[in-house]
């Protein structure tokens, strides 16, 4: 996004201090095919995708459709290793359920380790999950993950997502930076008097003030926040500045590409 | 010409021990820069939002642009004529991008987006902030927030100006610009401050709150 720095010498002369604050749209627009298509069409497909792929049961069918969110997540050029740490968060997450399916599930024995049997329904099954969620994270990260947070608000939105949602979520976008901020200048002052987390009574009431108190913060500012909305004349709706992105010749590609995979996925699994 | 503003005989407490105004009354004519100073917590806020209807007094009568206000309608077209200047730029800005924060407040007048963009450009123009429109507000710095806040509330082409310590953590650079900006304006303005040397440059008249009570200095 070249168009956020423009007049650099301006910027300067301001104390420009972006950077710091650069995590939260950490996820900007890419270039290549998939930064293209209207955010509709990228969430409408992620979503069908991920019902498809939960349905799905053959390892075979399964194995392809994570090879489809590969193509996908190249084609949005998602960066390796990012991506590979969201994944393997995902993977350790699931791991113990992953090890014990093999011994839970009753069946063939596979091999036996210190007298307990693995089956091999079992670890079928344990492949299986491992597959579908990878498969279903790698396409989001792909379609969704790489579209801009303000994007998406707006894309949700149009597809009919209730009004008052997106706006608690383009607000939490907003203010989530803010909120973090705030807690942690109480958080140094706390540290600044010598303050380090212990597991007694003295630690649970100060962490339980922190947070009492950042709530009070939040609340505060809520209302600040609207006594200045109303100040500018907000009734209650927002009026939209942008004509509304359109459907265009990328999209129905797309979206006949991604049909078209779709329908190859259910036809080997039902063969 | 009418004032602006004619306070009478305002009271109010957020809570009934600790009166924050006890008959107050103040009046701010066309071209007017008036300096309300005050020790911390003298209700010089609270007097921004009472002159704008966010709160209601308990006694007394607000005149705003030669018209008695009360009811919450009739505020309306004085938030649309007297814009504030909020302390805490975070507090204003709540748009994703400075464009569609500058123009919130000309759509909700009923401003067409084709005519609510031509004022964002007008107005960041105004302000040296050419080519803003796409940046993202929580990532701007202090002294950006608050031109780009300052941006937000000219915007609505407002008659007179509220600001609430709009120097307050600024660095050199930024608040003499901001002082050049604000002595280059039209519009009436109150100014809350502890900055003695900025008030110096840009009041024409000084009001001191304290115990609940407006008294002027001059």
């Amino acid at each position: 996004m070249s168009g956020l720095h423009p007049h650099n010498g301006e910027a300067n002369l301001l104390g420009d201090d972006c950077a710091c604050h650069a995590s939260l749209h950490a996820t900007l627009e890419r270039s290549g095919l998939i930064s293209r298509l209207d955010p509709r069409t990228r969430i409408l497909s992620a979503g069908t995708f991920a019902l498809l792929v939960v349905s799905l049961n053959h390892l075979p069918t399964l194995g392809m459709a994570v090879a489809l969110a590969v193509v996908a997540a190249i084609l949005a050029r998602l960066e390796l290793r990012p991506t590979l740490r969201h994944m393997l968060a995902l993977d350790g997450f699931m791991v113990l359920a992953l090890v014990m399916l093999p011994f839970t599930v009753p069946g063939d024995t596979l091999i036996s380790v210190y007298g307990l049997d693995a089956s091999r329904q079992g670890l079928a099954q344990a492949l299986a999950i491992l597959f579908k969620a990878n498969a279903v994270v790698l396409m989001v990260l792909a379609l969704v993950g790489s579209m801009d947070t303000v994007a998406l608000g707006q894309a949700l939105g149009r597809l009919g997502t209730p009004e008052k949602l997106v706006h608690l979520y383009l607000f939490t976008v907003r203010y989530l930076d803010v909120l973090h901020r705030e807690y942690r200048r109480l958080r140094t002052a706390m540290k600044a008097r010598a303050f380090t987390m212990r597991s007694d009574r003295h630690t649970w009431r100060s962490v339980g003030y922190l947070f009492g108190m950042l709530m009070v913060h939040s609340v505060e500012r809520s209302e600040r926040i609207v006594a200045a909305m109303r100040c500018r004349g907000f009734d209650g709706s927002f009026p939209s500045m942008d004509e509304p992105t359109r459907f265009q010749r990328p999209d129905g590609l797309f979206a006949l590409a991604s049909l078209a995979g779709m329908v190859i996925l259910m036809t080997i699994e039902t063969l | 010409m009418a004032p602006f503003f004619r306070l009478n005989g305002i009271s109010f407490a957020y809570d009934r021990s600790r009166p924050v105004l006890n008959d107050a009354s103040f009046h701010l004519a066309p071209g007017e820069k008036v300096a309300l100073t005050g020790p911390n917590g003298a209700g010089k806020t609270t007097l921004f939002h009472l002159m704008v209807g966010l709160l209601k007094p308990s006694t007394g009568t607000i005149e705003a642009f030669g018209v008695q206000r009360q009811m919450e309608k009739d505020f309306k077209e004085v938030r649309a004529r007297a814009g504030i200047l909020f302390q805490d730029s975070d507090d204003q800005l709540f748009c994703p991008t400075v464009a569609e924060d500058v123009a919130f407040g000309p759509l909700n007048l009923g401003k067409r987006p084709a005519e609510a963009r031509a004022i964002v450009t007008e107005t960041l123009g105004m302000l040296g902030l050419n080519g803003f429109e796409d940046r993202i507000t929580h990532k701007l710095s202090g002294g950006q927030k608050r031109l780009v806040a300052l941006a937000t509330v000219l915007a609505m082409r407002p008659d007179v100006l509220l600001l609430d310590e709009p120097t307050n953590a600024l660095d050199e650079a930024t608040e003499a610009r901001l002082t050049d900006i604000l002595l280059g304006l039209p519009q009436a303005m109150v100014v809350i401050s502890h900055d003695k040397a900025f008030l110096d440059r840009i009041a024409t008249r000084r009001v001191r709150l304290d115990h609940g009570r407006l008294t002027d200095e001059s």
